[in-house]
């Protein structure tokens, strides 16, 4: 069985949630600390949206940015000699983008579960915003945040309707778990499929029963207060 | 208790009407067919009388454009009195459709396979096949390319290519038999992209994804942001033949032998050429 479908799988996903934390977990402080309800609402619109629209749309809108014949496509390919559409970094920026949502709304809804006094306390103790965030919002905030990752890390690793968009069938770097078993399927060759699927499903489920695990202590860490 | 089984079948009820409404697709297709064969034979009885008469042509999905709009159009106004009718799809679905006893005049496949399938199944008038046209297999880039690209062998030199999956794509298919005679095929499947279909290699390299693919002639012709490098190497590949044939079962022979005719004229010929197709 060729193992490259699944090395670079995971090398795309474990790529992609790194950036996708911190994208996410930003956005969502960002967000939290904002006053005005309508701009809020909007840009909570906005930054959502890769999660409703079919990845294929996705697809589309990242084929329009960095399309080679596109404007930013084409400014990264005359003066640093990139090119996004093809590579393996289209995988992962199709992964980030795909599963950036889920990150956001899990670390926003862990943020607003914590208690708004331990932040005041904190404030009326002198410590400046960023200490805030690190030393009290995001300890408290953490089994939701967490859990948010590893949704966000599932959702990469399965990506892909953008992925085959931007990233292309390259066997070797680009064919990724998903894209594997299509060709397979597609190929008539069931049994190389069923490997690829076992392979993911297993996976996919350490992942739920990871998630299970951090939003239980959660609940425990909720009950103690 | 009573309110769930109330509910249960609603729920039932609902999924009847969906599923009934799948297969009333087919039901309406089969109608569809029938109108058709009913309003030929209806003509069928104009040819005695001299009135107009109405041919039936199966033909390849790839052949519609130039059918529908030059071919036909041409015939009809040289053939004042028979018209065409045309459908379009794969020719392996209309082969299918021509052994259930679809009342198609002419068939004309995308490959020998269907047409020799029919003729062993005596359902085409052998004397009537003729291979009419042949689809070459061509290496395309987008048209803004700046590679060398001069040469079918130029391939290697894209760093991204894309390829019709030879695993389910017939154009993949031939694109692999001839770089496999070439011997260049380690080195372009190492950084190719399989496509699931053809249209889709195409537009890869359309699009600019991939610096160099592999498609057919007629695929290349559709679009203005590819252009053609070079065909593939003639002893690199075996030919992707169209043949054209009269069905046996027609009740129009003279019509159908005009048509196939006109087919084979010059001018039919320079029809096919514009659209990509190589005359045989």
């Amino acid at each position: 069985m060729d193992w490259s479908p699944m090395l670079i799988s995971i090398r795309t996903a474990m790529t992609a949630i790194v950036i996708t934390f911190f994208l996410g977990t930003y956005a969502a402080k960002w967000i939290f600390r904002l006053k005005s309800q309508k701009l809020k609402m909007i840009i909570d619109g906005i930054l959502t949206l890769p999660l409703v629209l079919p990845p294929t749309v996705v697809g589309f809108m990242l084929l329009y940015t960095f399309g080679v014949k596109r404007p930013l496509g084409k400014f990264l390919v005359d003066y640093f000699s990139v090119r996004i559409v093809f590579s393996w970094t289209a995988t992962v920026i199709a992964a980030v983008v795909i599963s950036f949502p889920l990150m956001y709304r899990s670390a926003r809804a862990a943020f607003e579960q914590v208690d708004m006094n331990l932040i005041y306390a904190g404030r009326t103790l002198g410590m400046s915003e960023s200490t805030i965030f690190w030393r009290v919002l995001m300890p408290s905030a953490l089994p939701g945040v967490a859990s948010g990752g590893i949704l966000a890390f599932a959702r990469g690793l399965g990506e892909f309707g953008a992925t085959a968009m931007i990233a292309g069938n390259i066997a070797g770097k680009t064919r990724t778990l998903p894209l594997a078993i299509y060709s397979e399927v597609a190929a008539g060759n069931m049994e190389g499929a069923y490997n690829y699927v076992l392979i993911i499903v297993a996976i996919s489920f350490l992942i739920v029963l990871l998630m299970n695990y951090f939003t239980s202590k959660e609940k425990r860490y909720q009950m103690k207060r | 208790m009573k309110k769930r089984i109330a509910l249960l079948t609603l729920l039932l009820m609902v999924m009847s009407t969906i599923f009934s409404g799948c297969t009333s697709g087919k039901e309406s297709e089969s109608e569809t067919k029938n109108e058709t064969e009913s309003a030929l034979q209806s003509e069928t009885q104009d040819v005695v009388t001299g009135e107009e008469t109405t041919i039936l042509l199966a033909a390849a999905a790839s052949l519609e454009y130039c059918m529908k709009d030059e071919l036909i159009p041409m015939f009809e106004e040289a053939n004042p009195g028979i018209k065409v009718e045309g459908t379009y799809d794969s020719s392996g679905k209309l082969q299918t459709q021509i052994e259930e006893g679809a009342d198609v005049d002419v068939f004309m496949s995308a490959a020998m396979k269907q047409m020799d399938a029919l003729d062993e199944a005596g359902l085409i008038m052998d004397d009537t096949i003729v291979s009419l046209l042949e689809n070459k297999i061509v290496l395309i880039v987008p048209t803004q390319s700046q590679l060398t690209m001069d040469s079918f062998e130029d391939i290697v030199n894209a760093e991204t290519i894309a390829i019709g999956d030879p695993e389910s794509v017939p154009a993949g298919q031939y694109a692999k038999e001839s770089l496999e005679s070439l011997g260049l095929w380690e080195e372009v499947s190492a950084k190719a992209s399989f496509g699931t279909n053809v249209t889709e290699v195409l537009n890869w390299v359309a699009e600019g994804s991939a610096d160099a693919g592999i498609v057919y002639a007629t695929d290349a012709a559709t679009t203005d942001d590819v252009v053609v490098v070079a065909e593939a190497p003639e002893d690199s590949v075996s030919k992707v033949i169209y043949p054209v044939g009269i069905v046996a079962s027609t009740t129009k022979e003279g019509a159908a032998k005009l048509f196939i005719d006109f087919l084979q004229s010059d001018e039919a010929l320079a029809v096919f050429e514009n659209y990509g197709f190589t005359p045989q």
